[in-house]
This record gives C-alpha cells, structure tokens and sequence, in this order.
C-alpha cells in the first residue's frame, strides 16, 4: 500500500499541495485525509478561486485509497463552491476499487465532472472553454 | 511411476496375525501382476477411461496392483494413509475424476472399483492346491481387505480431486465468460454472453474498470446481446457499472438490448433512465467513434488515407 | 498458506479525526492480511470510516474492536463500534438513505450496511449504540494463485 504515510496514532500532519497551473488550480489529494483537513482545505480552494482568476479546478484523488461519504460531500461542496464563482471543477483518476465502493454506499457524485487522469482534465477543461463545443 | 519392491522384505510388528496373510497376498500381487493387470485393463473402470488404447490400461493396472503389494507388504491393510497408495494416487484421481466427467455418480465410480477385487480373487485362489482351505480363504479376506481400502482411496481422491475441479472451473468461468476488448483508441468493450449473477458482475464490473485504466478509455461499452434476459438485479448491476465508469471519467454505453428485453425492462418498472443506450454494439461504436472526432464512411475512391486512421487522437 | 499472522483481536480508541485514519489504517492492513481482495478492502475500510465517524460525531467517541475469524473455510474480519452515547431513537429512520442528523449525506448506517455481509444494530436511548459488521474474503478472488 502507498501514500498512507505520515499518519500515526497522535495523527500526522502534512498539507494539500494546491498548484496554480495557468487559469487552472490543481489540487492533489493523497493518502489519508482527515475531516478536518478536507475541511479546511475546501476553505481554502474558495479562497483562492476569489482571490485569483482561475476558472477551473481539478482535484486529482490517483492517489486517494478511500472515499467516504464525508470526504465526498466535501468534493461535491467544492465543485459547487467553484461554481458559483464560475469555475468548473473536474476530479481525476478515481480508483476503480474507490469508484465501485463510492456506487456501492449510493454515492455517485451526479453533479461532479470527472476524467481518468490529470491530462485528460485538463483537456476537458480546456475544450469545455471554447465556445461551440456542448458539454455531455 | 516407479514403485519400489525391495519393501516386501520389511516387517510390521504391528498386525501379527495378519501379516503372513498380508505377506502372502503382496507377494501374489507382485507375482502375478502381469495376469491381475491384464484382467482389470477389461474391468469397466480401466476400459472406460483408457479408450486409447489397451496397453495404456494395462499399464495403469500394472501400477496400481504394485502399489496394492506395496501397501500388502507394510502390513497396514486397511489404512487408507499407507503410504504405497501415494505412488498411485494422482492416477487414481485421474481416473475417478474421467470416470465422474461421464456423468457416473461417485456410487457407480466405487462399484466399479469393488468389481476389481473378484478378478484378482480368482487368481488368487487358483494359487491354492486347495482353493477353499483356511490358507487360502484367510488370503482372500487379506485382499478384500486391502480391495475396500482401495476404493476408499478412490473415493477419497476423487472428492478432493472435484472439488478443486469445481473451484478452478468457476474461477475460470468468470475469468474466460468476461473478456475485455479494446476496440479503438479509448475505446473498450466488454460482449456478456450467458446469465449474468451477481459474483459475475462483479467480476465484469471489475474488469471493465481496470481495462479502463490500462487502456486510458474514454468510452466503454457493455454489449448485452448474449445475455438472456435482464431482471431487475441485472439492470441494477448495469447502472452500477455504468455510474462507477462515470465516476472514473469514462463513457459509458451499453448496447444490445434485444426487443424483448426492452419490453422486460419497461414491464418491469426498470429506470434505465441515465444509462446511455444503443442498439447494437456497432452503433455504440459508432457513437464512441463519432464522439471522439472519428468519421465513418465510405472510403475515398481513389487518393489519400481514410479518414478514420487521420482523426483518432 | 495459512502462515504467521497476529489473530488477536485488537481494540481502537475513537476520539478524534486522527483516530479516525488510524482506524481506517488498522482496518485496511487486517483485511489485507486476511487475503481481502483490492476491492473488498477499500469496501470494508469504508465501511468501517462511516461507521467510526457514526461512533465520534453522534455518540461522543467510543471504541472499536478489530476481529479476525477464521471458520476454516473462509477467512473473515469482525468490527465492533461501541459507544455510550446518546443512542438511536429511531432506528428505522437512521437506516434510511438522506436520512441525517449530523451534516452528512445520511449515508452512513445504510450505506455501510451495502459495503459488508453482515450487518447489526444494538441501540439503547440514553446508553450507547453498538454496531456490528463482518465481512469475509470472497473464495473467488483474482489475487489468488491458481494453477498453471
């Protein structure tokens, strides 16, 4: 098993590495994310659409082992955040094994946009900004 | 398949009684295991499994009646555990398990391998000057004895030989009933043929989403053309699929949905509602084709590639 | 194959966020040893984090104890979330998809329920709530070395 590192049992501590890419913020989850920290991080991406000009964000979770229905309200609520500051977000790179259990718990995330890797977000993107091509 | 015969010589302390019996009939069965295994090689259960050829037969004969005087020489007559059976262990399994693919239960299985013991009785006795004295009565009930064990081992082999045929040949089941196919660029397609129960869409399910990241598919397709018919569990299955494909970022469309499973799914109050559809496997391709940028048509008389080759990305 | 593995049963604090990941860690790396497939592990260690979340948001903290079962055949893993909070007043209500009292999607208990095989509820107003689930290693998994 990878990226579950750094955590303890007196909890451990690491940041959300969020990068500004052009007009695009990336944003990359990896191992154990706890309530807290998906909180304050969904905080801080609002932040920063309104301090910036961004008009995307992907949240890329390759490197995420477990979704749950907390840590996705929290992604929902971030795609609906940037939305109203009209950004578009796209989450990447779910595992199978995490997307068959997201379905499973009855969770399908119907308002989120999704692609199967960062590159591939970023062309969704990219494409959904040019005028004259529809979204699906 | 070498058995060792210089065991004859080792005694038992065990089994006092028995043991010159035991020694007699082991020394019988290495003696004339040439005459045993001819007769058996006609016995229904050799006959039946080696239809090749006869001489197959009476060499799997030969084997078996030198582990049988193996057995005898230990002295462990009725010991299932001795280890003279092992030398012919896996072929005994063989031969049950070929015996069972017959369609012949494991009861007809042991009485074909009770039928042994007479063939090998009657030479036994012809050994005697006096066929029904003592010594030659106590012999035979030696390799009675030692025939039950026999089919124990049989029926024994045969038990665990199935069973593990039953787990391979689900777990291939699932593996071989369930092949992903890329058919373009980004595009994979999975054609489910046979019922579909909840352990086999859970291993399409999982197939699928692996080959949609090993193929970096942007459209999947479940092509349900073979499937005999769609209840609600299946069309559950289905959206599962399809919403856990969506989640990854792909596409999901799942194509040939026969009239009278569309009728099926309406009676039954099924909402494919979100599920994107088409008629036949070639359609959804199409559609995937399409929506990547990929034309179909015609080729072009004369001139230039087609364009198919010119607008994948 | 059945080789060295610790089949004690072990027993978590949940008071916090970080016991929560420390939970959903422990639980992750005993149904992997156990011979959990990718799938059934990532099921059962969500199952396992609505299930402590339930445990510290609605009943003040509590505990979970982490059981290994082996019946010989199968292979399985046993969790007890035990707190003594306020208990589940409507039970029926809780186990309801969207049905919520904490902020969530209220989709803890049901959703839960649907990642394991065995699932049960003891809740007692004004005592405390325990939650049981098991799940076993499914016999056909593609992670298991067949034969040539």
């Amino acid at each position: 098993m990878t990226g579950a590192a750094g955590i303890g049992p007196a909890g451990g501590h690491f940041t959300v590495p969020v990068l500004q890419l052009g007009d695009v913020l990336l944003v990359t989850l990896q191992g154990e994310l706890h309530d807290g920290m998906a909180e304050q991080l969904q905080q801080d991406i609002t932040d920063r659409i309104s301090h910036t000009r961004v008009t995307g964000v992907v949240i890329d979770i390759s490197g995420v082992e477990i979704v749950d229905s907390f840590l996705g309200r929290v992604l929902a609520e971030i795609a609906a955040g940037a939305g109203l500051l009209a950004a578009r977000t796209v989450l990447a790179g779910m595992r199978p094994a995490v997307a068959i259990t997201l379905v499973e718990l009855g969770l399908t995330l119907p308002g989120l946009r999704t692609a199967l890797d960062v590159e591939r977000a970023m062309e969704l993107l990219g494409a959904a900004s040019r005028p004259g091509e529809g979204s699906p | 398949m070498q058995v060792s015969v210089s065991v004859s010589v080792s005694v038992s302390e065990e089994n006092a009684e028995q043991e010159p019996a035991a020694q007699q009939v082991s020394a019988f069965l290495e003696r004339r295991r040439e005459q045993i295994a001819q007769r058996w090689a006609d016995a229904a259960l050799f006959r039946t499994v080696f239809t090749v050829s006869r001489d197959e037969a009476v060499e799997a004969g030969r084997a078996v009646a030198a582990a049988l005087a193996a057995v005898a020489a230990s002295g462990r007559l009725d010991d299932i555990r001795a280890s003279g059976f092992e030398a012919v262990r896996d072929q005994l399994g063989r031969m049950a398990a070929s015996r069972a693919r017959t369609g012949i239960d494991p009861d007809g299985v042991a009485r074909e391998v009770a039928a042994l013991r007479e063939p090998a009785a009657e030479l036994l006795r012809a050994e005697f000057e006096d066929p029904n004295g003592p010594e030659a009565l106590e012999c035979v009930v030696a390799l009675t004895v030692l025939m039950g064990t026999l089919r124990l081992v049989v029926m024994e082999t045969a038990v665990s030989a199935s069973e593990e045929l039953i787990a391979r040949q689900r777990e291939q089941l699932h593996e071989v009933a369930t092949p992903v196919i890329k058919l373009w660029e980004s595009t994979v397609a999975v054609p489910l043929i046979g019922t579909l129960d909840s352990a086999r869409s859970q291993v399409v399910m999982e197939s699928l989403l692996d080959a949609i990241v090993a193929e970096r598919a942007r459209y999947a397709i479940l092509d349900i053309t073979g499937v005999p018919t769609v209840d609600s569990l299946v069309a559950q299955h289905l959206m599962k699929t399809v919403a856990a494909a969506r989640l990854m970022g792909a596409e999901c469309i799942v194509s040939g949905i026969r009239p009278a499973i569309a009728q099926t799914i309406v009676h039954l109050g099924i909402d494919l509602g979100t599920v994107l559809t088409r008629g036949s496997l070639a359609d959804a391709l199409a559609y995937a084709l399409s929506r990547q940028g990929v034309g179909i048509g015609p080729v072009a008389p004369a001139g230039t590639a087609p364009a198919a080759d010119a607008g994948v990305r | 194959m059945r080789a060295a593995r610790h089949a004690a049963p072990a027993t978590l604090p949940i008071g916090s966020d970080a016991d929560l990941a420390w939970v959903r860690q422990q639980v992750r790396q005993a149904a992997a040893e156990l011979g959990f497939g990718l799938v059934q592990q990532t099921k059962l260690v969500t199952a396992a984090s609505e299930l402590a979340r339930n445990t510290l948001v609605h009943g003040g903290g509590g505990q979970v104890r982490i059981t290994p079962l082996d019946t010989g055949q199968s292979q399985g893993l046993r969790l007890d979330f035990v707190d003594s909070g306020p208990g589940i007043r409507d039970l029926e209500q809780a186990m309801t998809d969207g049905y919520t009292s904490g902020g969530g999607l209220g989709l803890g208990l049901s959703g839960a329920k649907r990642l394991v095989h065995e699932f049960e509820v003891d809740s007692r107003p004004g005592e405390g709530t325990t939650v049981t689930v098991t799940a076993w290693a499914t016999p056909v998994s593609p992670s298991r070395p067949g034969p040539p």
